[in-house]
């Protein structure tokens, strides 16, 4: 589950982690007073206003200003406020701004240079153990870093048993290039960022920038946070954190209905049992000369509720040209299946694109006569092939 | 031959009480699987399907000689079920549960690492040795037996890959689920080494997905060491990046994780690569032909 930065930042302060301070807003009334509030807290005389969306790239779209006055607080997020923020991770149609977060200035002049570092913890599934990759190259998209100069980009692996160990911090620090207040802060920094990640069954954390200040303090600027979905049963406070809104509508309703839905921008739909079996299928779309539309795992059970709330999700989107369902029956019968398919088709009513039903396994041949025989403008098919050459045909 | 569960192989069930474990073990029963008992704690003592059920893997082991346990056991509590299974020495661990915390997995795999056990899955369909035994949630009907193994990180797409093989009347030697997850126990290439070291198997079947580089490191260890045709596909060749594909594992994250990538780097070592689902089963028709 993805979360905002305020959130992600909340969850970092509460296990010791030290975060440019802020206050999340979603009027510019609101913005101006939490811009008050943070100065009294923080000492701050500037103030920085940050989208908050899922979605990086924020400060390249236009969605991250320096407010140095009361009065822009108020400009500034009145302007990013309902603005639709296209960043390189949003998709061309972007994503509506709904909150903001008023941050305090972080990179006030002092005795030393501020220092941006990028900073991750993340599983190595490789070996199955978390590792922390951190690069003095801070501020920038890492990938970029890792095209060019790999070189400046380390990694720690952490032992599960122990959890992160003092040398470990230590050597962090010190291929920071970090020495005196400074170096003991972001050891300090690093051994609590690693923990929160611990404790939170997060799947990514991705600190970037970590900023050492002028006063040689060391601190999050920005959280990415991702929380592992299977682990939320632990962690209630966390999983109340979900925002709706960033997700796609289509998306939110079928996790509703216990399906796995994914929104593509193809012109064929497709509904099928098992996520390797959705893939494929998707890939066969393509192959066929079409674009899926969606990936969609109904699961196990594939009966008549969630074939009709699959369906309806995918004849929502007016791209859609073609369905193709695809079940495997095991434990699940084809002609049940069938069946499901034909009261689905009959209650939603009028639907003027042709669907192709795929049925094989436990009684195929017996699905492909209910469906045959219904009467209803639906193609059938056996085997793969035969499911290919119909989402060729009727795209042509 | 086999590998991993043959009709010899001493199987019991984790969660054997549940309306899940109580389901297949029905199933594996009626395939002829040598199912010898089940373990649900507080419920030792009692029989379940006509066979006993114990409180703990270490009193199935030492009264009915378990070496084989399939576990249904629900995600809170399944790491701890991997581990109590490893614990009292059972051999191949067969985890089928969906949606465990990757934390908890993080603490099995270091477990695990200097116990004997076998780990596969979780998040799988399980091991089936058609005509011998059938350890998992696989449809049985669909297997023959025969000299074809088969490695996939999918459930459904594996049954596909099975029905294609089995219509061109090529029977599976052991077909082995992975598991979808981010962690397993037995990687792709650990089961294609397994396949490639079976007198019984002739050619083997490898599914995998996007995210991670396990059918990368596959690759590169058959290049060096395969000694039979391998058919190869990777399903998600249009996933988006940055999307969980319904598996927790099949995401992709960066250049080298993308399904282009891990095709190419099979072509190069010498897999028998398909485009199409539908050609998995008539590839390796023809690759054994033209040996």
């Amino acid at each position: 589950m993805n979360i905002h930065e305020y959130q992600g930042k909340e969850i970092l302060k509460s296990f010791g982690v030290p975060i440019q301070e802020g206050i999340v807003a979603e009027t510019p009334e609101e913005a101006v007073e939490a811009a008050k509030k943070l100065q009294e807290q923080t000492g701050t005389g500037w103030w920085v206003i940050k989208a908050q969306i899922h979605a990086g790239g924020r400060g390249k779209g236009g969605g991250v200003k320096l407010a140095k006055s009361l009065d822009e607080v108020k400009e500034i997020s009145s302007q990013i406020l309902g603005m639709t923020l296209v960043t390189h991770q949003t998709g061309p149609e972007g994503k509506l701004v709904r909150k903001v977060l008023i941050a305090q200035d972080v990179y006030y002049p002092g005795e030393s240079e501020p220092d941006e570092f990028y900073m991750s913890v993340l599983l190595n599934r490789a070996t199955g153990r978390n590792i922390i990759m951190y690069s003095t190259e801070g501020g920038m998209d890492i990938e970029t870093v890792a095209e060019k100069t790999p070189h400046l980009i380390f990694k720690e692996e952490i032992d599960p048993a122990t959890g992160i160990l003092p040398f470990q911090a230590r050597r962090i620090a010190f291929n920071l290039g970090l020495s005196g207040q400074a170096f003991k802060s972001m050891v300090k920094f690093v051994t609590a960022l690693y923990n929160a990640y611990d404790k939170t069954d997060s799947s990514l954390f991705e600190i970037n920038p970590v900023l050492k200040t002028s006063d040689n303090k060391v601190i999050a600027v920005d959280a990415k946070v991702n929380l592992d979905d299977n682990a939320l049963y632990r962690h209630p406070d966390y999983a109340a954190m979900r925002d709706l809104a960033e997700e796609d509508p289509a998306e939110t309703e079928a996790s509703k209905h216990n399906l796995n839905f994914v929104k593509l921008d193809g012109n064929v739909g497709c509904m099928v049992n098992g996520a390797g079996l959705a893939m494929a299928t998707m890939d066969i779309i393509k192959l066929s000369g079409g674009e899926p539309a969606n990936f969609l795992d109904v699961g196990g059970g594939a009966s008549a509720e969630t074939v009709e709330a699959g369906l309806k999700i995918i004849l929502a989107d007016e791209n859609v040209k073609a369905i193709l369902i695809n079940i495997f029956g095991g434990i699940v019968r084809c002609d049940r299946v069938a069946n499901g398919v034909v009261e689905a088709y009959k209650k939603i009513g009028e639907i003027n694109i042709p669907i192709i039903v795929r049925l094989q396994g436990t009684n195929a041949e017996e699905g492909k006569k209910v469906i045959d025989e219904s009467g209803l403008k639906v193609y059938s098919a056996i085997t793969l092939k035969e499911a290919a050459d119909l989402v060729h045909k009727v795209l042509n | 031959m086999s590998v991993l569960v043959n009709k010899d192989s001493r199987i019991i069930i984790q969660g054997f009480t549940g309306s899940e474990g109580t389901f297949h073990a029905s199933q594996m029963i009626e395939y002829g699987t040598n199912v010898v008992g089940g373990v649900t704690p507080g419920k030792g003592g009692t029989t379940h399907l006509g066979l006993p059920v114990f409180n703990t893997v270490k009193d199935a082991v030492d009264q009915v000689q378990a070496d084989v346990s399939v576990i249904f056991v629900p995600p809170a509590f399944a790491a701890d079920a991997i581990m109590e299974a490893a614990d009292a020495g059972i051999k191949t661990i067969i985890a089928i549960t969906e949606g465990i915390p990757t934390k908890d997995m993080v603490t099995v795999k270091d477990y695990l690492s200097d116990k004997e056990s076998r780990l596969v899955g979780p998040n799988c369909p399980g091991v089936i040795t058609p005509g011998e035994a059938k350890v998992g949630i696989m449809p049985g009907f669909i297997h023959m037996k025969g000299g074809i193994g088969v490695v996939s990180r999918s459930g459904t797409l594996t049954y596909e890959a099975v029905d294609q093989l089995t219509k061109l009347g090529l029977g599976q030697s052991t077909c082995i689920g992975i598991g979808g997850d981010p962690i397993i126990g037995t990687t792709t290439k650990e089961a294609v080494e397994l396949l490639m070291n079976d007198p019984g198997t002739e050619g083997i079947i490898m599914i995998g997905e996007i995210g991670g580089s396990m059918e990368t490191e596959a690759a590169y260890w058959i290049k060096e060491n395969g000694t039979k045709p391998v058919v190869g596909f990777i399903a998600g060749q249009t996933a988006p990046k940055g999307r969980r594909m319904g598996h927790a594992g099949a995401i992709i994250g960066g250049k080298d994780d993308t399904a282009a990538a891990k095709m190419k780097i099979m072509r190069e070592c010498g897999i028998h690569v398909v485009d199409s689902p539908a050609d998995i089963g008539i590839t390796m028709k023809k690759a054994l032909e033209s040996k």
